[in-house]
């Protein structure tokens, strides 16, 4: 079906009920992974990301090492089932280009430069898709590299904002997101109120953007109380 | 390094070049120079070359969109244009760029893809869309995007016998309606620079691509660099990128 056909707002409601700027769901879990140093499950209502950290570990190969601090890699990957039309399995330009933003996303909350020549890796798998996967996967990797104990200058909240018809809306799933006139993926520092990630695609004037990033900046907020929630549960 | 030396050797280099934060390196742009291919350009801002080249192919339309032609945008950082530049299959930064690029034209609505369509579900035009780095020196995705976009604008559609493409003959020029144009914005300090070149990249860390339509709408954003930004910025650097898209859209009208 051609984009636009889809009618996503019925009588002031979204397709799944929820209010325009109403998030869904939210789930989140620590230490889902034992092996790993830390990790997190984070789910948008049917969206599911789980994230787990290892390290800071040795680097290697060596010339890969940086005496002035270490480095984050980050891999973020779909699991072939997590869609609807099976994804071929290993990295395409799509997963390339998020892990790369996903890890500027990241890299500024963490205090690298104590962990010369190491590593820390975030690893970011999507186990379900609907909609809103990489800052579902940002959300998770921010609690898991905080449960791993690395240290972090503030969380790194994140989430979607768009516009389908005329609507400007909050949390898009996967009908949304593909239907959308437009959509934003914002990562947050939210105590220092700094943007980490911010990428757009559709079709938008500038006082649309201004109140999205309003939106967006608010509901980091609320994800940032669940997320300190569940922190403090775990470690209470 | 500190962002006030930052700032200040930014001004410096500025300064020797005779050019303000706020302005373009010299701009060239040469369409069709590309004989074998439906369109092309080559672009230079200031040191910059790139060259974009579309070519046009039959293929099956995605699943999603039966009626409409499929665009393709890749890049390459040849190991000519950079020392810094490895031959091999495309690396993060060149994947990064041209799904910037690609974002820019296809949420345009740049082309009109679903004049694309030869016979639906069946078989339609690809646009691929090859973008060449010739020579880096900074701000690349502002020389891709622009290249781009003057390629697509002078491409022609080949006229087909059957299933055959005759390639030295065509049938109309590619339907374009839009023409976005990217602006990279730069913030070092407090202060904000668009085109860097490659000795400013060197010590920029916070930029945001914005591909302006026509019409004044954004169509595409991607935050890029080290560095966290306020959402004041944010908002700073799109008002800059809609204000400066213009000079280079009266470069292509």
């Amino acid at each position: 079906m051609a984009k636009g056909e889809i009618k996503l707002m019925v009588n002031g409601k979204r397709l799944d009920g929820r209010l325009p700027e109403q998030l869904r769901d939210i789930e989140m879990k620590l230490g889902v992974v034992s092996r790993a140093d830390g990790s997190a499950m984070v789910r948008f209502g049917n969206t599911i990301a789980v994230a787990a950290v290892y390290g800071p570990r040795e680097l290697y190969p060596r010339y890969l090492q940086e005496s002035r601090g270490g480095i984050l890699r980050v891999r973020y990957n779909m699991a072939p089932f997590s869609v609807t039309d099976r994804k071929s399995p290993g990295p395409d330009r799509r997963s390339v280009e998020i892990s790369k933003v996903i890890r500027l996303a990241l890299e500024p909350v963490i205090f690298l430069g104590e962990f010369p020549k190491a590593t820390i890796d975030v690893f970011v798998e999507i186990l379900q898709a609907d909609g809103s996967t990489r800052v579902t996967g940002i959300n998770a990797a921010s609690l898991a590299l905080a449960s791993a104990g690395i240290p972090m200058k503030d969380m790194v909240t994140a989430c979607s904002v768009g516009k389908i018809g005329d609507t400007l809306i909050l949390d898009l799933n996967g009908i949304e997101d593909n239907n959308s006139e437009a959509d934003i993926s914002f990562a947050f520092m939210p105590s220092k109120e700094k943007v980490t990630l911010f990428q757009m695609d559709g079709n938008l004037i500038t006082e649309e953007i201004k109140r999205l990033l309003e939106v967006a900046k608010d509901a980091c907020k609320k994800i940032y109380e669940m997320q300190k929630g569940v922190i403090r549960e775990k470690y209470r | 390094m500190s962002e006030e030396y930052a700032i200040d050797l930014i001004e410096t280099w500025r300064k020797l070049d005779g050019r303000k934060l706020d302005e373009f390196r010299k701009i060239e742009i040469e369409p069709n120079i590309i004989k074998n291919a439906e369109g092309s350009a080559h672009v230079k801002l200031g040191g910059t070359e790139v060259i974009a080249g579309v070519k046009l192919v039959l293929g099956e339309p995605f699943a999603d969109t039966p009626n409409e032609g499929v665009l393709i945008v890749n890049a390459e950082f040849t190991p000519l244009a950079s020392p810094d530049f490895e031959s091999g299959p495309p690396g993060e930064n060149a994947v990064e760029l041209a799904r910037i690029v690609d974002r820019g034209i296809r949420e345009s609505k740049c082309i009109k893809l679903e004049e694309l369509c030869i016979e639906p579900e069946k078989k339609v035009w690809c646009v691929f869309i090859d973008i060449h780095i010739i020579n880096h020196q900074g701000n690349l995705i502002d020389a891709a995007a622009l290249a781009s976009v003057v390629a697509l604008m002078n491409a022609k559609i080949p006229k087909l016998d059957g299933e055959k493409i005759i390639r030295e003959e065509f049938e109309r020029q590619l339907p374009v309606q839009y023409k976005p144009v990217t602006v990279t914005v730069c913030k070092v300090k407090d202060k904000f620079l668009i085109d860097p070149t490659l000795e400013d990249e060197s010590v920029i860390q916070a930029k945001l691509s914005v591909a302006v339509r026509d019409d004044g709408k954004v169509c595409a954003m991607q935050k890029q660099g080290k560095e966290e930004l306020n959402v004041e910025d944010l908002e700073k650097m799109i008002d800059i990128a809609i204000e400066k898209s213009e000079e280079i859209r009266k470069l292509i009208r």
